[in-house]
């Protein structure tokens, strides 16, 4: 993403016009956009004319148009952002007031003007502008009859292709079906490979699996590649790398990003990173639970008492659509700030983000024990969830 | 009404008769058929078939109790040769039992216990692998440089399991001994197949359990991050109460007695606290290379000075068959689909209860969808009717393959498993590195689904031994805990309470390649 200008006031409200680059920018646009908000940016308008002799025609034109936004949807898969609002700046085709989408494309530019920048979505823009954050990594996280191909960058883990083949077990005497199952499998996999991995943008490609599943895999692919001569897969042999997971299934490539293997080779990514905070709390957790806090009440508790090193909030809570709500996070982001201690805001669309999501999306790691609440504002604050 | 059994026609009047008035005829054949059973072997199809319309039209609930009666009147033993037999399954099994009992036997044990190999020799002592092909083996192995794995490719079959010698899926067969005939599964030993190595002990009654007597190994083995708790727990947790325990390669350590009693006092106390019985649990000291203490009591004098107990296949043979429940609704959980020559498709796993009959109508959940049973196979051999705790495969026909996976559950469409995406359970908590949250990614694994599930819920921690609840709504769970949750599977499972189905209502939670919790099926959500 690209800062074209950035006009704050003192009670900061203002505008940003920003360029957006790649799918991931959409992602970040998505979190920075709120209900209320207007929007400028550039799209097309289906207008319809009527001619001195009365005959009606429609064309699509491209304009600008200014919208208070109303409604936001983001689709993770196509990485596509549309805002639906009202027009607040009227022009010749488009009146005032009347309704329209913008799907944002990449590389125009928008400007977005806020009556309140804080300081999350501050950090968001600088994140997003910072070139140094563009790691792509490629994972496949496989096992027997499951595999997931997945596009890991700083921000987002898109499942882009998931292969579900059946694989008959070995029975006594007959293990063609299993072999021949089994080299389906792997050459579906090959093919998702092939079709969703861009090698130029990735720099590495995991192969997550347990037991033998990615030295097969791996042999078979290069060994088909050679045969075919597939120069796209041999070219880019030295971008395979294998790691050990417990399964197939989504989540673990949380364990296969935390391989050592892998960490040494992608030294910045942002979703290492938070699978290790989340590890620290858990770990936390087990060793001195009352330095381990989750659930917002339980939180600000150990906030007002300043006892926050460590936050760890998912960015979904930025989404809330109620300003007040919003403004609550955001408050407990900058004091928790003030305080020295450090926040991590985990991106929703990873899997450890994920999971902190389903664990009401806050947590504290503690920098000395605070007592747990009473049972009675436990139960309040759990009728809450 | 002795007439009743004589003419079938009569009967036919009869039971026309029966629709009339189905309470008191009822009354009548109370006294009347007993002693008719066989009689009616011949040409019985149209009452049969009058038969079963009044058996529909006669379950009204009032006479309910009733209505059975007269459905087992004309019951045929044998077959009739046009109509689809209805056979009386309980006699059958009775029959059957008379014989060899079935029994499901899972081995289980460290990586590089020896568990392939010992069942493979056990196979070709028993005569089960015949020479030549032992000879193929012996020769190809030596070629690989492997010549102490012949036995175990009697198992493996795969051949990326021959070229690392280690099992990866579980290895079925079956043989036979006096009073028995054992359905085997060879379970993989290596900790990333555990999944595998769980559908195999889910279907299992007993267990053999291996272990390596050699210095060093069985503490590998037995320490953490050894496979020997780890699937000590998981087998009693999946309902296995009756565990033999192979102290294997004993030959390696000269047959001490001191090493032997090492090891199990050592497991011994281990399997007492993971809630085996300590007569439910025997000590065998064996050679699975050697072939010795197998099949027949071990000469070598170095053992007989000091065991004088049974040998491998004895103890197997004295394994007590667990109670099935036959008079349940059928359950079957898919192990296994593949193609089979011929029309339809082919299911295998183990019928949890009840019974089935060729021809009968199943419902497949969570698909929702049914099918007809074509053909059932035990032991590769085609049969007429299978019940509870066989080990089968099923030809399906009436439905498209693609629809079933591993872990569907077939059952009678007249009482159908539930399915649910939300449920809660009582679960104990193993021994864990990290505490568990809500939130928590899960792999369940029940039966023979592994699904990805999260922890939606703790409920409440409850004491170990009275169940009382000690704290609600817990901020973590800890080792050894005793708790209530809740989970959410990603997509729809077929599941049954545990005080419905023992067997179908436990299932175990794993986490980042270790098992963290088993658990009962309390309460379906939705």
């Amino acid at each position: 993403m690209k800062l074209v200008r950035k006009d704050l006031e003192k009670d900061n409200a203002g505008q940003v016009t920003l360029i957006p680059e790649e799918p991931e920018d959409m992602w970040h646009t998505y979190n920075l956009l709120q209900v209320g908000d207007s929007l400028r940016a550039s799209t097309i308008r289906k207008v319809q004319t009527e001619s001195a002799t009365g005959s009606v025609g429609s064309n699509r034109i491209r304009t600008t148009l200014t919208l208070c936004v109303e409604a936001i949807d983001f689709d993770s898969q196509a990485c596509q952002l549309r805002v639906k609002g009202t027009n607040i700046q009227e022009n010749e085709y488009v009146k005032m007031g009347a309704y329209h989408t913008i799907e944002l494309e990449p590389n125009r530019q928008f400007t977005l003007a806020k009556k309140q920048w804080d300081s999350v979505v501050l950090e968001r823009i600088e994140q997003a502008c910072d070139p140094a954050w563009n790691a792509d990594v490629a994972a496949v996280v496989m096992q027997e009859g499951l595999a997931h191909v997945c596009l890991v960058t700083p921000s987002m883990t898109l499942t882009r292709a998931k292969v579900e083949v059946n694989i008959p077990r070995k029975r006594k005497g007959n293990c063609s079906q299993h072999d021949r199952a089994l080299e389906r499998f792997y050459e579906q996999v090959v093919q998702a490979i092939q079709r969703h991995i861009n090698f130029e943008v990735v720099k590495c490609v995991l192969v997550a699996s347990p037991g033998f599943v990615r030295e097969q895999f791996c042999d078979y692919m290069f060994q088909q590649a050679v045969k075919t001569d597939n120069k796209l897969l041999l070219e880019n042999r030295s971008k395979f790398l294998q790691v050990h997971s417990s399964s197939g299934h989504k989540y673990a490539l949380k364990e296969a990003l935390c391989d050592p293997a892998v960490t040494s080779r992608l030294s910045d990514t942002k979703a290492a990173g938070e699978v290790k905070a989340l590890d620290d709390f858990y770990k936390m957790l087990q060793h001195e639970p009352d330095r381990a806090f989750y659930g917002l009440k339980h939180v600000e508790k150990a906030n007002e008492a300043m006892a926050i090193d460590t936050l760890l909030i998912s960015d979904e809570l930025f989404r809330h659509q109620d300003v007040a709500t919003r403004a609550r996070y955001v408050k407990l982001v900058d004091s928790v700030r003030e305080n020295m201690g450090t926040v991590r805001i985990f991106s929703s669309l990873h899997v450890s983000g994920e999971q902190l999501g389903q664990l009401t999306g806050v947590a504290a790691i503690l920098r000395f024990p605070v007592a747990e609440l009473s049972d009675q504002e436990d139960e309040s604050s759990s009728e809450e969830d | 009404m002795n007439s009743l059994s004589l003419s079938p026609t009569l009967v036919s009047k009869k039971l026309n008769y029966l629709i009339r008035d189905a309470l008191v005829i009822a009354e009548e054949n109370g006294h009347a058929n007993t002693p008719q059973k066989g009689l009616l072997t011949e040409d019985t199809s149209v009452a049969s078939r009058v038969l079963e319309a009044v058996s529909k039209s006669t379950l009204s609930p009032q006479v309910l109790q009733v209505s059975e009666e007269p459905n087992t009147v004309p019951t045929p033993v044998k077959k009739p040769s046009k109509t689809k037999p209805q056979i009386d399954v309980k006699a059958e099994l009775e029959k059957r039992q008379g014989g060899k009992q079935l029994l499901n036997l899972v081995v289980i044990g460290h990586v590089d216990a020896g568990k392939s190999t010992l069942m493979g020799h056990l196979l070709y002592l028993l005569g089960n692998v015949n020479k030549r092909t032992m000879h193929k083996y012996e020769q190809e192995s030596k070629k690989a440089g492997k010549a102490s794995f012949a036995y175990a490719w009697v198992l493996d079959e795969t051949g990326e399991e021959r070229e690392r010698g280690v099992t990866m899926d579980v290895g079925m067969t079956k043989f036979e001994t006096k009073t028995k005939v054992i359905t085997l599964m060879d379970a993989p030993g290596h900790k990333d197949f555990i999944p595998n190595m769980i559908t195999g002990a889910a279907q299992a009654d007993v267990a053999i359990l291996v272990v390596d007597a050699s210095r060093g190994e069985f503490e590998a083995g037995f320490e953490t991050g050894g496979q020997t708790r780890e699937h000590g727990l998981l087998v009693r947790s999946l309902g296995v109460t009756q565990l033999a325990v192979a102290v294997n390669k004993m030959d390696q350590v000269n047959w001490q007695q001191e090493r032997f009693q090492e090891i199990t006092s050592k497991l011994g106390q281990f399997l007492k606290q993971a809630g085996f019985k300590e007569s439910d649990v025997a000590y065998i000291p064996t050679s699975g290379l050697g072939g010795e203490n197998l099949v027949t009591r071990c000469q070598s004098s170095d053992l007989t000075q000091w065991y004088k107990g049974k040998c491998l296949l004895e103890q197997i043979d004295s394994f007590k068959p667990p109670q099935r429940s036959v008079d349940k609704a059928f359950r079957l959980c898919v192990a296994d689909v593949f193609k089979d020559q011929g029309s339809g498709f082919c299911v295998t796993g183990k019928i949890e209860a009840g019974y089935i009959q060729v021809g009968e109508r199943l419902l497949a959940m969570p698909p929702n969808e049914t099918c007809t049973a074509k053909g059932i196979s035990l032991h590769d051999e085609p049969v007429d009717w299978a019940a509870a705790g066989d080990h089968v495969s099923l030809t399906l026909t009436g439905m498209d393959i693609i629809k079933i996976n591993v872990g569907c559950v077939f059952c009678d469409p007249k009482e159908p498993i539930k399915v649910c995406t939300r449920f809660r359970a009582r679960v104990l908590i193993f021994n864990i590195e990290v505490p568990i949250t809500k939130g928590f990614p899960v792999l369940l694994h029940y039966q023979t689904v592994s699904e990805p599930a999260t922890i939606r819920r703790l409920l409440s921690v409850l004491h170990k031994s009275t169940g009382e609840v000690t704290k609600k709504k817990p901020k973590f769970l800890t080792k050894g805990q005793n708790a209530l949750i809740e989970l959410q599977t990603q997509r729809p499972v077929a599941l049954e309470l545990y005080k419905d189905f023992k067997e179908l209502g436990r299932f175990m939670l794993r986490y980042s390649g270790s098992t963290i919790a088993a658990g009962v099926v309390t309460e379906i959500k939705e």
